[in-house]
């Protein structure tokens, strides 16, 4: 009995040479990582140097002999949530610019409150596994995949089940916020086809004339006859006055050509 | 037979190998991809100028072979441009993020079985894991980034919504993908692809579970951004999408990517669904078909078919719409993958824990299927005429202060005329589009 715990207890604490090598290339990496997170201005670069302390730490998980663990972790939050961040930041902006005063009172005292519980839970958690040290082998027995699954879908099934509850609640919460009642039936691509053949010219309008000597937005475009399109032309522009005559770019060409003043 | 495959982080048969055999291994893996990519952007060309009536690359090498060699070495010559607006670390870090993945998610890849090199034992995989499959779903999803942030990086507008069209792909077919897969898991005892190729050995995945390998096929499209799912880089619409900023050896690296993925997810529907290295059916009947080194030709032969089957649709299917794409993914695949899941897991926890074999699950089975299938026939065709009568009595009564403050119409409900002639027709006018001005 003592024989099997000392050995189990040699095997735990024993760490290989490629483990090491490992773990000293990572470790540091992954600290200034996760410093730099804190440290980098743009919101992006933070999001990516979050992305690439979990790397590390999957990359520690695999050399650590939890397959399972370093794999998922990666599909999870690097692949899933990282990316889903870096979506909302891309889209929406967020810069070191942004507003630093408290919206709801007591806010950050309450964030510290929670933080130092959790840093506690944290200590505690980890803590009380350094000190029962029951070895990989234990763990390990019967496989690695099938003893999470054993342990997820028995002992922890109800928190696990629970927890998948909160996300689909939250994500049903998330669609419920999002959700707009539509006030009109949805224009589908057929119906915009039919109207478009319903008005007078099934075409696109034309475009405005562009000429050579000017980027011609204001100047309409010459119909075949040589006289000016009026739809081709914005019809914001027409009611400003801003229309300008297609000869107008004509003018100057024939001076410099000919000396006539027109 | 599965718990000795688990009971050690490392799959039986592997890691014994000395480190120049392991060496050896990634460098031929790495030779196998580029020489793979030159070649297939060869045959693509060749392939889709045969059906469009031309004749394609043929001037340099025998039959243009050499073509992509010299389109590659001609590219690397240009001009490497940085926009100015470019977030220039990330800028740079895209290309190599989005190539490093492809190329390592090939070391799971079983291409043949146990062989002698130069007197050690060894199979013709770089390694294998407990857990291969979701490692390649891992690498893959890490290859998402490059794409992410060369179209952030790039400071400008066509770009960035390439590459966050592209993560909304990447992301929504990776489901469907990994649900696919797991009807595999469930057959194979094992995430293993050394295993999973051992347990098809009598009979192929992809006629065992044909939807899995159906929605697979589909998924590994969109996965790998290839027509008709290649939104990302719609030129109609993006310009190039999110390389259109690229120039030069960055812009190859992703070229180098995509055609690498194409070869990976190829090799990876090989792997799980065609048997991978294991012979197709009439040579199979030769005893010497699964030794040595014969099997890696079966497998390259698979995995020249897939990738014929990329070339075939891009020359035939135009480029799907992006909303359509989109509800194609969430609304068709994934639920049709749900539930073909509940069937396999069904009749897979039939076979194991009461025994009952797979002819008994495909009668009983089948026959409660079409009960139900029937059953909803009749439902619909009673509902239908019920809503038909119903439709004629009820016209939907619309109350202008709903709640105790004004609101507008529901779809369904008649607005009274209001003061000032306004109408529904106003709210919502099919003919006013875009390119009126």
């Amino acid at each position: 009995m003592t024989a099997t715990t000392a050995l189990v207890n040699a095997a735990a604490t024993d760490t290989g040479t490629g483990e090491a090598v490992v773990f000293w290339l990572l470790g540091p990496l992954a600290v200034i990582a996760s410093a730099g997170m804190l440290l980098v201005k743009k919101a992006v670069h933070s999001a990516l140097l979050l992305a690439m302390t979990m790397l590390c730490l999957a990359m520690m998980y695999l050399a650590q002999d939890a397959p399972f663990l370093g794999v998922v972790q990666i599909v999870v939050y690097t692949g899933a949530v990282m990316m889903l961040f870096l979506f909302v930041l891309m889209l929406v902006g967020v810069d070191s610019a942004d507003s630093l005063v408290e919206t709801l009172r007591g806010q950050r005292v309450a964030a510290l409150l929670a933080a130092l519980g959790f840093a506690g839970l944290l200590i505690f958690g980890i803590g009380d596994v350094t000190t029962v040290n029951r070895g990989l082998d234990t763990a390990n027995q019967g496989g690695n995949v099938p003893g999470l699954a054993d342990l997820i879908f028995s002992r922890y099934v109800i928190a696990f089940e629970a927890t998948s509850a909160l996300l689909i609640t939250a994500a049903l919460g998330a669609m419920m916020l999002a959700h707009r009642e539509r006030t009109a039936e949805k224009v589908t691509q057929r119906d915009r086809s039919v109207a478009r053949f319903r008005r007078p010219h099934p075409s696109p309008l034309p475009g405005p004339g562009v000429y050579a000597r000017h980027n011609a937005v204001d100047t309409p475009a010459l119909l075949p006859d040589g006289t000016p399109s009026e739809v081709s032309v914005s019809r914001v522009l027409t009611a400003r006055g801003d229309v300008r005559p297609p000869s107008a770019g004509a003018l100057e060409l024939r001076d410099s050509e000919t000396g006539d003043v027109p | 037979m599965t718990a000795t495959v688990w009971a050690s982080p490392l799959v039986k048969g592997f890691g014994a190998d000395p480190w120049w055999l392991v060496l050896g291994k990634a460098l031929f893996i790495f030779v196998f991809l580029v020489v793979m990519t030159l070649f297939t952007i060869w045959w693509e060309r060749r392939v889709v100028a045969r059906m469009q009536n031309r004749i394609g690359p043929n001037r340099v090498g025998p039959a243009g072979l050499l073509q992509s060699l010299a389109d590659g070495i001609k590219l690397a010559l240009k001009e490497d441009i940085i926009p100015k607006a470019a977030d220039k670390v990330v800028f740079v870090l895209a290309p190599i993020i989005s190539t490093i993945p492809a190329f390592m998610a090939f070391a799971v890849v079983p291409l043949g079985p146990r062989v002698s090199i130069a007197g050690h034992p060894t199979n013709l995989q770089v390694t294998d894991l407990p857990v291969a499959v979701l490692y390649i779903l891992a690498v893959a999803s890490v290859g998402i980034y490059g794409i992410v942030l060369a179209g952030w990086s790039s400071g400008s507008t066509y770009p960035l919504l390439g590459g966050l069209r592209s993560t909304a792909q990447l992301i929504s077919y990776e489901v469907a993908m990994g649900l696919s897969f797991v009807g595999v898991f469930l057959y194979a005892g094992s995430m293993s692809t050394s295993q999973i190729v051992a347990g098809q050995a009598n009979l192929w995945y992809c006629l065992l579970l044909a939807p899995s390998f159906v929605i697979y096929t589909i998924s590994m499209v969109g996965e790998t951004n290839r027509a008709p799912f290649d939104l990302p880089e719609a030129e109609g619409e993006l310009v190039g999408g999110f390389h259109t900023e690229y120039s030069s050896l960055k812009f190859a690296l992703f070229f180098l990517a995509e055609y690498v993925n194409m070869v990976t997810v190829s090799a990876l529907a090989t792997t799980l669904f065609l048997g991978g290295w294991r012979a197709p059916w009439p040579i199979s009947l030769w005893s010497g078909a699964n030794h040595d080194w014969w099997p890696m030709l079966w497998f390259l032969v698979k995995l020249m078919l897939f990738i014929f089957v990329f070339i075939w649709l891009r020359g035939t299917l135009p480029r799907l719409r992006y909303d359509q794409f989109m509800r194609f993914g969430w609304k068709v695949l994934i639920p049709v993958a749900l539930g073909w899941l509940l069937l396999v897991a069904t009749a897979r926890a039939l076979n194991n824990e009461y025994s009952v074999n797979r002819r008994d699950i495909l009668i009983w089975g089948g026959g409660a299927v079409l009960v139900v299938l029937l059953l909803s026939f009749v439902w619909d065709a009673v509902a239908s005429r019920r809503a038909a009568n119903d439709a004629d009595d009820a016209e939907a009564e619309f109350d202008p202060m709903a709640g105790g403050h004004p609101v507008p119409p529901l779809p369904g409900q008649n607005v009274p005329a209001l003061v000032g002639g306004m109408t529904t027709d106003h709210v919502h006018d099919p003919s006013r589009t875009e390119d009126d001005q």
